[in-house]
């Protein structure tokens, strides 16, 4: 097992990562279930789900309750992309991207979309270990966006609190901000500290965009006019305790890449703002990546031009930011607005550039930047170079995304099959070191019911007849409706061939219906040697060696059973007789060895 | 007691040899590796449901693609794609070797709107799934007796 001392780094008493909360989605359960393996293996805490709703859901419902998600990126319900964007929108958390899709336009798209990172199916352990990285990293981004040069007082006292990052880049201090100065020493201090001062600091709690939230800071936003709207008036007005006006400019600037990713439906507030929080499916065009409305209410365009630049955006890929090369006409006039004092929202520092002027322009690059603040910093470096030619901004902004793209390619192979993988790592401990207190053992017992750690957790709570064990009854549930929530553990300690049955179906009424139940095979009882056998899900052995898994419903009323005896009993005639139907010369099913024609392939 | 051991090493030798061969002969590759280590004492079943699952996506999957395929006039290759692509997933991710080279093949059908090919595709994939399951029981079976015998699964080193 993972040595949690070991990645804690000096301070051994610090448990991070683990416990580090994780949400995964994914609609195959099979790549769940190994997903769930490898994440407890990590020391990991758990929540497993096969629907992107319901992941959203479970997300809302329990604000502060997770600290990252990996999503895989085709679903039935709803596009990992989308997720990805809601997650980003409403709770600022970090989203891994993972699909057996390595097609460099989907790993763009998880890019552009703001996913921390890219995994390529089949996920490796060794990729999952590391993903505690993109939490601190976003938890310090956050932090740096904490004021700028004019807010001086309380700000400034913020800053000092907050650990200013920079050491990624390992260019430190380029800022020449007063404020900035008193943070030296202390962050030289706190960067030789142990981690366990730097990981408490982090677990602070951040702000949550409820629907609520964010429906007053809508309606603050039309309130002022998107002109005027800037994150100090919409403070104001919106009179939340607790609220900052960074935490209104970060949420307001991704606000903003939203309404634009609406495909410039600039006016209509409302309407977007009933499908932004809503989770329905705005039809989006790929804009280019400007943020035109942003500029447009920076007052740095004439607003009949943004029409014609949005009209012009519409329809064109987002990659045209990438590659500087087949910038139009249009784009290209954007990048003659200097303006040292880039106003986005009041020119206060969410772009990770406190102050207005010496900013820090290589706090840009470090690793993988966050969330929507991607394109938007390259815009931004744009802008700020303040350099009369376009050449060098676009080849900035090509050096930028390059590195950028750099990094994903860098942390999306991480995964390939086989590439330079050795087998069978020795150094791979099994064994789990005694001692060690997790909170949830390997493999889902049930005090993994950690997964479900949260207390507070609604969802969990309506359906009493969700247990782990035996009788999972679901005759509360509209059958043929029935999508699966985050499926429970099987306990282990009875499981043999026990597998979860996902009948997951296309829901329609998500919004009653948020969590569903899990069906799930009753428990097999333990045999006193052999391994025990879920008298459920038989795995007929015997000496021919053929094998029939065939599983069973247990307390599924007769209605459910029906369905799936159907959809089992007649699984094989299905393809056969269609096979048939097609004059396809059927496969002996007895399968023999000899006239298969076996590859030597090395291994 | 000495005939004891005999017979386990005996049963861990083959079980050995088994496992070896499956790799050899392109049924498993290093995902498959992958699980085995992920399994341990408090998880001594853990393959084994994973594989169980996997086999049932299988089913599944070619079910309902077998159902899209079913008119020739009015194949739903979107659904066909969908499902090949959930399958390439599942079956790479427990190590399914040849499952998921038909299933790149498989794909290509479906991008061209290939009937016949994903047809084709289709009984590949039904007959490669079954024949590693039958295999993968097999190993079971091994491990079922070398527990039964009191011996331990060997951690078997691929090269």
């Amino acid at each position: 097992m993972l040595n949690p001392g070991v990645v804690g780094g000096s301070s051994n008493s610090d448990p991070f990562p683990a416990g580090l909360r994780v949400l995964v989605v994914d609609d195959d359960p099979t790549c769940l279930m190994i997903l769930e393996r490898m994440l407890r293996t990590c020391l990991y805490r758990v929540t497993k789900c096969n629907r992107a709703e319901i992941a959203l859901t479970l997300l809302r419902k329990n604000k502060n309750g997770f600290d990252i998600v990996i999503s895989d990126v085709h679903m039935p319900d709803m596009n990992g992309f989308k997720l990805l964007e809601h997650v980003g929108l409403e709770m600022d958390l970090p989203v891994i991207m993972m699909s057996a899709d390595d097609s460099k336009s989907v790993v763009l798209k998880g890019v552009t979309h703001g996913a921390v990172d890219y995994l390529i199916k089949p996920v490796r352990i060794e990729a999952l270990k590391n993903i505690w990285q993109h939490v601190v990293r976003k938890k310090r981004n956050v932090s740096e966006h904490s004021g700028s040069v004019e807010e001086t007082g309380g700000d400034r006292q913020q800053q000092q609190q907050h650990r200013d990052d920079d050491d990624d880049g390992g260019g430190d201090n380029n800022s020449s901000s007063g404020n900035n100065e008193g943070n030296l020493r202390k962050r030289k201090e706190e960067e030789q500290g142990d981690d366990k001062e730097d990981t408490s600091s982090l677990k602070k709690p951040r702000v949550v965009w409820s629907v609520e939230l964010h429906q007053q800071f809508v309606a603050a936003v039309n309130h002022l006019g998107v002109d005027k709207a800037v994150p100090k008036k919409i403070l104001e007005m919106m009179n939340v305790q607790g609220l900052t006006r960074e935490n209104v400019a970060s949420h307001l600037q991704k606000y903003r890449i939203y309404l634009k990713r609406l495909g410039g439906v600039s006016q209509h507030q409302g309407n977007m703002n009933h499908s932004f929080m809503t989770g329905q499916d705005p039809s989006y065009g790929q804009l280019n990546g400007f943020d035109l409305q942003g500029l447009a209410t920076a007052g740095h365009l004439p607003a009949q031009s943004l029409a014609q630049l949005q009209a012009a955006g519409l329809g064109r890929s987002s990659s045209s930011l990438i590659k500087p090369g087949t910038m139009s006409v249009d784009q290209r006039s954007i990048f003659t607005f200097q303006n040292s004092k880039s106003r986005f929202g009041d020119g206060h520092g969410q772009m990770m550039m406190n102050g207005g002027s010496g900013n820090k322009q290589t706090s840009l690059l470090h690793g993988v930047p966050t969330g929507h603040m991607r394109l938007q910093q390259q815009q931004m470096a744009g802008m700020r170079v303040a350099d009369p030619s376009m050449q060098q901004q676009q080849s900035m902004l090509s050096r930028r995304s390059l590195l950028d793209d750099a990094v994903v390619v860098r942390n999306s192979s991480r995964v390939l099959p086989g590439a330079t993988h050795s087998v069978f790592n020795n150094s791979f401990p099994l064994a789990s070191p005694p001692g060690m207190s997790v909170t949830d053992t390997k493999g889902g017992s049930s005090s993994a019911t950690a997964a479900f750690c949260n207390p507070s957790y609604d969802i969990l709570n309506n359906f009493p007849q969700q247990q782990h064990h035996n009788n999972n009854r679901v005759n509360e549930w509209d059958l043929p409706n029935m999508g699966m929530v985050f499926n429970s553990h099987q306990d282990t300690t009875t499981a043999a061939f026990s597998a979860s049955e996902a009948y997951s179906s296309s829901s329609t009424h998500k919004k009653k219906r948020e969590a569903e139940l899990v069906v799930e095979h009753g428990q097999n009882q333990q045999q006193p040697q052999s391994r025990s056998v879920n008298p459920m899900n038989q795995v007929y052995m015997n000496g021919g060696g053929s094998v029939r898994v065939k599983t069973e419903t247990v307390t599924c009323p007769p209605q459910a059973t029906t369905m799936f005896h159907e959809q089992y009993s007649n699984q094989e005639d299905l393809l056969s007789a269609l096979l048939k139907q097609e004059g396809f010369p059927l496969l002996d099913s007895e399968f023999d060895f000899e006239g298969y024609s076996f590859d030597n392939i090395p291994v | 007691l000495h005939a004891m051991n005999t017979v386990v090493a005996q049963l861990q030798r083959r079980f050995q040899d088994y496992l070896v061969s499956l790799y050899q002969q392109g049924f498993l590759d290093n995902q498959f590796t992958e699980l085995r280590k992920l399994q341990d004492e408090g998880t001594p079943d853990f393959v084994a449901e994973v594989v169980s699952l996997f086999f049932d996506d299988c089913s599944k999957l070619i079910n309902s693609m077998s159902r899209s395929l079913e008119r020739p006039e009015n194949v739903d290759f979107k659904q066909v794609d969908s499902g090949v692509h959930q399958l390439k997933g599942s079956s790479s991710s427990v190590g399914a070797r040849r499952v998921k080279n038909v299933c790149i093949s498989f794909k290509e059908c479906c991008d061209v709107q290939n009937r016949e090919g994903c047809l084709r595709c289709l009984q590949q994939v039904d007959y490669e799934y079954k024949m590693l399951k039958t295999k993968l029981q097999d190993l079971f079976n091994l491990e079922q007796q070398i527990v039964q015998a009191g011996g331990a699964i060997p951690q078997v080193n691929i090269n």
